[in-house]
């Protein structure tokens, strides 16, 4: 079975910036594994001349025609953010 | 030891579409400050991206045109990191299945042609710009959030800056022929980034890389590949290792400069994007978008050495951009002599254009007027000399040759007779020079030939002033 370690669930949760201390992990290994798991199943099956699949439904060339419409307005989407300076958004320095 | 240098590119090029790729928000460059934006675009809870068609057949037309194979299917995937330019903490891109693969494009560096192939092009989304302040916060700005994009990846086979220039500017060219995109590296429609490593010469497996970034002209990428490996060499010489690192060119010290250690925190967790379906394009589709390719540098430049019989050099020179081509094209299909427009598109006007910082468009000069002048000089109505008055006007004013020739009263005078006149009078009153030429002073004669142009305000047909001084220069 697809084991999911204590430091694999660190690795991700530092990408996701989420704080999970050691006992979390211990958990979380365990249910993720279960969860991936549950994925073993597929490798009985022989998919060697399968395409792979990228979508779950059977839709494809979902276009738009190049039209600009419904642009947001600048003043009402800067009430929501915290800070802004020149009609930009302020943020913390992240170099 | 002596190393051989390898490079691969990425170029990053801005479509030209009216909306951007994933969100119908305008992706016109120059707008206020996040006045280009939608609510896609801000990653608001529930948006969704919608796939703009242009984007799609921008991306298959200069796959084409860069001699890929253009995909059956395809798909979009995201590609996670956190940075504020990106409020959706994912780019879309194209991983495993990009618009075009297996490419390649030639090249021509002191007279050898060589075969730069491209690995992939993907279409995928540009960031939002941000501005950076000393005191602690940065601005953004997310109008280029969304802004479709094509990545070029080429395959390592670049050897030197000279072949990375050369590659560059064929690129250019051909993206800007295919109209896709304005490919200008000053308003950051056109972008690169180089993979440099070393090796010793015949070795087999590649050195470990750096990748350059902050190359923000041409002339730069020669600059900074040739700085940089001249910084590994040294390493290497001393017995030292390669740090894969991303480094920055800086302009002003023409040196690189670490930016960051490349490591296992470059992990993108690419997934297909579930928001976003397959494209599948079937001949049709593809068929449609390859019709619409015009004829691209290559062809021209062999098209004006074959039939217009041109000089390679100055083939290549007027096909380096669509707009100097056309003009050509439209200048000898109004009558003109090709040397003859090629060389006036290649000096006088190309020298107006970089002295005003224009480009043809800018200016009043129309195929009709360069070929109404060129057909003068061709027949000997004005001399080269009255031309440059001829083509200022052209160039400020626009208008039609003949008309300023006849207007300014600026006809090159041609009568044997009117000419032996001016001469004679000349001679009458430089007595001095005819002995200086006597006495084996060929300058003279120069002397002289200014003395019967500057009486005849520059329109004395020079050949036959010289041949008739020399006529009674002797009688004398």
């Amino acid at each position: 079975m697809t084991k999911f370690t204590q430091d694999d669930v660190k690795y991700f949760a530092n990408f996701a910036r989420i704080g999970v201390s050691d006992d979390e992990a211990e958990v979380f290994a365990e249910l993720i594994s279960e969860l991936v798991g549950f994925g073993d199943v597929l490798k009985e099956v022989d998919t060697d001349h399968v395409e792979p699949m990228t979508h779950p439904l059977q839709l494809f060339n979902v276009l738009r025609e190049d039209v600009p419409q419904d642009i947001l307005d600048r003043e009402e989407m800067l009430k929501s953010v915290e800070e802004h300076e020149a009609g930009m958004i302020k943020v913390p320095n992240i170099l | 030891m002596n190393f051989e240098t390898i490079v691969g590119l990425e170029v990053h090029v801005e479509l030209k579409t009216d909306t951007k790729i994933f969100s119908p928000a305008p992706s016109h460059y120059g707008a206020e400050p996040n006045m280009n934006i939608h609510v896609t675009d801000l990653a608001y809870p529930g948006t969704l991206p919608t796939l703009n068609k242009r984007a799609v057949d921008f991306g298959m037309k200069a796959s084409f045109a860069l001699n890929c194979e253009v995909a059956d299917v395809m798909n979009f995937d995201r590609k996670h990191y956190f940075y504020p330019d990106n409020p959706a903490a994912y780019q879309i891109s194209q991983d495993k299945r990009p618009v075009g693969q297996n490419g390649w494009i030639e090249i021509e560096v002191d007279g050898k042609k060589k075969k730069i192939r491209i690995e992939r092009v993907h279409l995928e989304e540009d960031a939002g710009k941000l501005t950076h302040s000393d005191n602690g916060y940065s601005l953004v700005d997310l109008n280029r959030q969304g802004t479709p994009l094509i990545e070029i990846v080429t395959e390592a086979d670049i050897r030197t800056p000279d072949e990375a220039y050369a590659f560059l500017e064929k690129l250019k060219a051909i993206i800007q022929y295919t109209g896709v995109s304005d490919v200008r590296m000053e308003e950051g429609s056109l972008r690169c980034d180089a993979n440099i490593s070393l090796r010793p010469f015949g070795q087999k497996e590649f050195g470990t890389k750096t990748e350059l970034k902050n190359l923000n002209s041409f002339n730069f990428v020669r600059r900074g590949i040739a700085n940089e490996v001249e910084r590994q060499e040294k390493i290497l010489l001393s017995g030292g290792e390669i740090v894969q690192e991303t480094r920055r060119y800086d302009e002003a010290t023409g040196q690189t400069v670490l930016m960051r250690v490349k490591g296992s925190a470059n992990d993108y967790r690419f997934i297909n994007d579930p928001d976003l379906p397959e494209i599948h394009i079937d001949k049709e589709w593809k068929d449609r978008v390859r019709a619409e390719i015009p004829e691209l540098p290559d062809a021209r430049k062999t098209r004006y050495v074959s039939e217009l019989d041109l000089p390679e050099y100055d083939a290549h020179v007027l096909t380096l951009t669509k707009e100097m081509s056309d003009f050509f094209d439209a200048t000898v299909a109004a009558g003109a002599d090709a040397k003859l427009a090629s060389n006036w598109l290649m000096g006088e006007v190309s020298a107006y254009l970089n002295a005003e910082q224009k480009e043809l468009h800018d200016t009043a000069l129309t195929p009709e007027g360069l070929s109404s002048m060129v057909k003068l000089i061709a027949d000997g109505t004005i001399s080269s000399k009255i031309a440059k008055k001829v083509f200022k006007e052209l160039i400020e004013n626009g208008g039609n040759a003949a008309d300023i020739v006849k207007e300014k009263g600026l006809v090159q005078i041609s009568d044997e007779g009117t000419l032996r006149k001016i001469v004679t009078e000349i001679l009458d009153a430089n007595e001095q020079s005819i002995e200086d030429f006597k006495n084996g002073k060929d300058r003279a004669v120069g002397f002289l030939v200014g003395q019967v142009m500057k009486a005849t305000k520059g329109q004395a047909n020079p050949p036959l002033v010289n041949k008739i001084l020399l006529e009674e220069i002797n009688k004398r």
